[in-house]
């Protein structure tokens, strides 16, 4: 009896098994059909069928990537996503963001998962070589820092000697960190945190003497120590961090549009143009100006998209400083200057090639 | 463990009534009968004085709430658009009509169940920040637990409706969320927050369970292939942890599927969950199989009854009922490790906290986030528990027919 049932039930499974074979390999020969079909879509049109830009995100970031009270993607990063949407489509909430961890964004880009990762990922060679991808223009150059307490009487680097610095584990920042040590020739302490909460707990009990971090990311962490005033940031960069957005390798018109949209909000800061007075510009007879903003000339169409790609993005979102002060500058919490993220007219690094 | 309990019960029934000691007496018998206790009665008060005085202060003048406050629809339903929460409240209000059913059929377990979401609800509605229609649809909710028990006791062919009721609930709810284009779709990347959570764990513990079910079975075969598949599977999936099974249902089940399949990826986590709940089950349910004794097979088939029939209405039910303590436990472990998710970019309650306190007009305020957090797991680990103390009450476990 107990036979018949086990016979019963390893048929029952080994057809399973076979069904299951049988209807992958169908699936699998017609997908590769399919595939060479998709293949020869490009990103902007897949995009346009599906109605909506993927854009990868950090959701755990602050100023950068977050949720607000209404479940509505806020911030930095977030907003060059909405501006890739209202460049294609005139509507900055034709997106979809997907939150991606540390480890798992570039495999989502390359599987084609996104269409652009924008999540505070730093420009390297390796990345932009080996994993084939290709980095657009970039939105926000950070640089690590080292948060101290004022009266530790810690004023430069040298200093730290024979101190204890916190760091988060595994980060590009830890290695940083050991390659300064090493290079000033100092004794400091390295103690690794595998999240941000423990370093700033053990930073404000003081077993550690230092933090160091990306420096926004320690502006928006003093912000909230109970007296932001006792701590200060050293003057030094230890590391050049170029963040902005991402692309897989071997779609050039939208590799194209990505790094034009991000220039157009830079482009229409320098020109003056904001997401209020954009109505005023358009009755500009300054010719760059109406070049700029798709009234003369097809720059749009050349990107495959519409000859006011401009005008949608600074209506929707608003040029780069408006972007930046929205979510990093003085009215924030980080009240973060804009320093080297100003303007190449102000001393800073943002210089958009030109419109034309 | 259950055996002393009985031992304990049945010493109730026959011991005479307590006398009556009053508080001084209890206090020198259990907390000063020696100097040894008074000295730890007093250590002890004095250290619970200090903890707890830190943790009130805390609680109720330190902590900042309003974090809670304004994020509570999104912890609790996350993205999920504001127009369609509607269909997450007809979701809750069918398992709400379900569980008054079931306590108007069945009473026992149903009941306490039942009661638990009254509170539950209850207690939710007199939070100060729920928003009104929140607290309508709440109320909705206690009134049909309350209208279709009562329903069911006087009316009988009500109580025929509890069952499908019940097969009925998950097809339902997903229904309702996800729309399919009868209702506008929601895609499931808005689903997040505790509704994940809730939404992660109910698949995997109910679709799990058929199929631990023919793994258990299936490990106990004399056919060798369907054995050592068992075993393969069983010991494959118990020998890596969650976080590698949930990688590979996320970053392989594309690729092994040609990658032009789009599977979801809520879908996929709970592909992985279910994988990995379905081989801890299974071996809790061998466990029971094997506490049949020789005797019940040899008794059924002398009786002239098929393998099948034995396995379904003689083996089966005395087998689940042994494990249900077990089987609960592993239910309540897979409930918590749902909030792994996070890992693939899934946003259960728990990631829901840290996105919140990523918020930078709530930077810092994690204890207070984290903490409500647990309160919710608490609470709803704790009701599973107790309706499996109820089930195995009602079932007498341990008892020896």
């Amino acid at each position: 009896m107990q036979r018949k049932l086990a016979l019963l039930l390893c048929s029952v499974m080994l057809i399973a098994v076979f069904a299951a074979g049988c209807g992958g390999d169908q699936k699998a020969s017609t997908d590769a059909g399919e595939e060479a079909k998709v293949e020869t879509k490009t990103t902007l049109e897949k995009i346009k069928e599906r109605g909506k830009v993927i854009v990868g995100v950090n959701n755990q970031l602050p100023g950068f990537g977050y949720l607000d009270p209404n479940g509505e993607y806020t911030g930095f990063d977030v907003d060059f996503g909405r501006a890739l949407a209202a460049a294609i489509f005139g509507d900055p909430n034709a997106v979809e963001f997907r939150p991606l961890s540390d480890q798992r964004r570039f495999t989502a880009l390359q599987m084609g998962e996104i269409d652009v990762l924008i999540r505070n990922t730093t420009w390297t060679i390796h990345r932009d070589t080996a994993l084939g991808l290709n980095f657009g223009p970039t939105t926000f150059y950070d640089g690590q820092g080292m948060l101290v307490r004022k009266d530790s009487g810690i004023n430069s680097l040298k200093d730290l000697d024979g101190k204890r610095i916190g760091v988060l584990a595994g980060t590009t920042t830890e290695l940083n960190l050991t390659d300064y040590i090493r290079k000033l020739g100092i004794s400091a302490e390295v103690v690794t945190f595998d999240n941000v909460d423990a370093v700033v707990a053990a930073y404000k009990e003081g077993s550690v003497d230092a933090w160091t971090s990306d420096k926004s990311a320690l502006l928006s962490r003093m912000a909230t120590l109970s007296n932001p005033d006792e701590h200060k940031i050293l003057p030094e960069t230890m590391s050049k961090e170029p963040l902005g957005p991402v692309v897989r390798e071997g779609d050039d018109q939208w590799f194209d549009i990505v790094t034009w949209v991000v220039f157009a909000t830079i482009q229409a800061e320098e020109f003056g143009i904001t997401s209020q007075n954009i109505d005023e510009f358009l009755q500009s007879e300054d010719p760059s100006i109406k070049r700029f903003l798709g009234l003369e000339g097809n720059f749009g169409e050349n990107l495959g998209l519409e000859n006011d790609f401009v005008v949608k993005v600074i209506r929707n979102v608003g040029n780069y400083g408006e972007i930046f002060d929205r979510h990093l500058g003085p009215d924030t919490v980080f009240g973060l200057e804009r320093g080297i993220n100003d303007l190449w007219t102000n001393g800073g690094l943002m210089y958009p090639p030109p419109f034309r | 463990m259950k055996t002393n309990d009985n031992k304990h019960n049945k010493h109730e029934e026959t011991s005479p009534p307590k006398e009556s000691i009053n508080i001084m007496e209890w206090l020198r018998q259990n907390l000063f009968s020696s100097y040894m206790n008074t000295a730890l009665t007093i250590a002890t008060t004095i250290l619970l004085y200090l903890i707890l005085k830190e943790v009130f202060y805390w609680v109720f003048i330190t902590a900042d709430w309003s974090v809670v406050a304004v994020n509570f629809k999104i912890l609790m339903a996350g993205q999920y658009p504001d127009k369609e929460l509607w269909r997450v409240w007809l979701a809750v209000c069918f398992l709400s009509l379900t569980l008054g059913v079931s306590w108007g059929t069945w009473r026992g377990v149903a009941a306490h169940i039942a009661i638990a979401f009254i509170v539950i609800y209850a207690v939710t509605a007199l939070m100060p920040f729920v928003s009104v229609e929140s607290k309508i649809w709440l109320f909705v909710n206690i009134s049909l637990i309350l209208i279709s028990s009562v329903l069911a006791r006087k009316l009988k062919f009500i109580k025929k409706l509890a069952l499908p009721c019940w097969i009925l609930v998950f097809p339902v709810t997903i229904f309702l969320l996800a729309g399919f284009g009868i209702l506008p779709t929601v895609p499931t990347s808005l689903w997040s927050g505790f509704l994940l959570t809730i939404l992660l764990a109910v698949v995997a513990i109910v679709v799990s369970f058929p199929i631990s079910v023919l793994l258990a079975i299936g490990r106990n075969s004399n056919l060798p292939l369907i054995r050592y598949f068992c075993i393969f599977y069983i010991e494959f999936i118990r020998g890596i942890p969650l976080i590698t099974v949930l990688f590979i249902t996320q970053l392989m089940l594309p690729i092994f599927l040609g990658g032009k399949i789009e599977i979801d990826s809520v879908v996929r986590a709970m592909i992985g969950l279910t994988m990995f709940n379905a081989a801890y089950l299974a071996e809790n349910i061998r466990g029971g199989l094997q506490s049949i004794p020789r005797g019940q097979y040899e008794a059924a088939s002398a009786l002239g009854l098929s393998a099948t029939i034995t396995m379904i209405f003689i083996i089966m039910p005395q087998a689940l009922r042994v494990v249900i303590p077990a089987m609960v436990g592993q239910s309540i472990s897979i409930f918590k490790d749902t909030s792994l998710v996070v890992i693939v970019g899934l946003i259960d309650l728990l990631g829901m906290g840290r996105v919140i306190i990523s918020n930078p007009e709530f930077l810092g305020k994690n204890m207070e986030v984290f903490t409500f957090i647990a309160l919710v797991f608490l609470i709803f680990c704790n009701m599973m528990a107790y309706a499996s103390r109820k089930l195995e009450e009602a079932m007498g476990l341990g008892k020896r027919y």
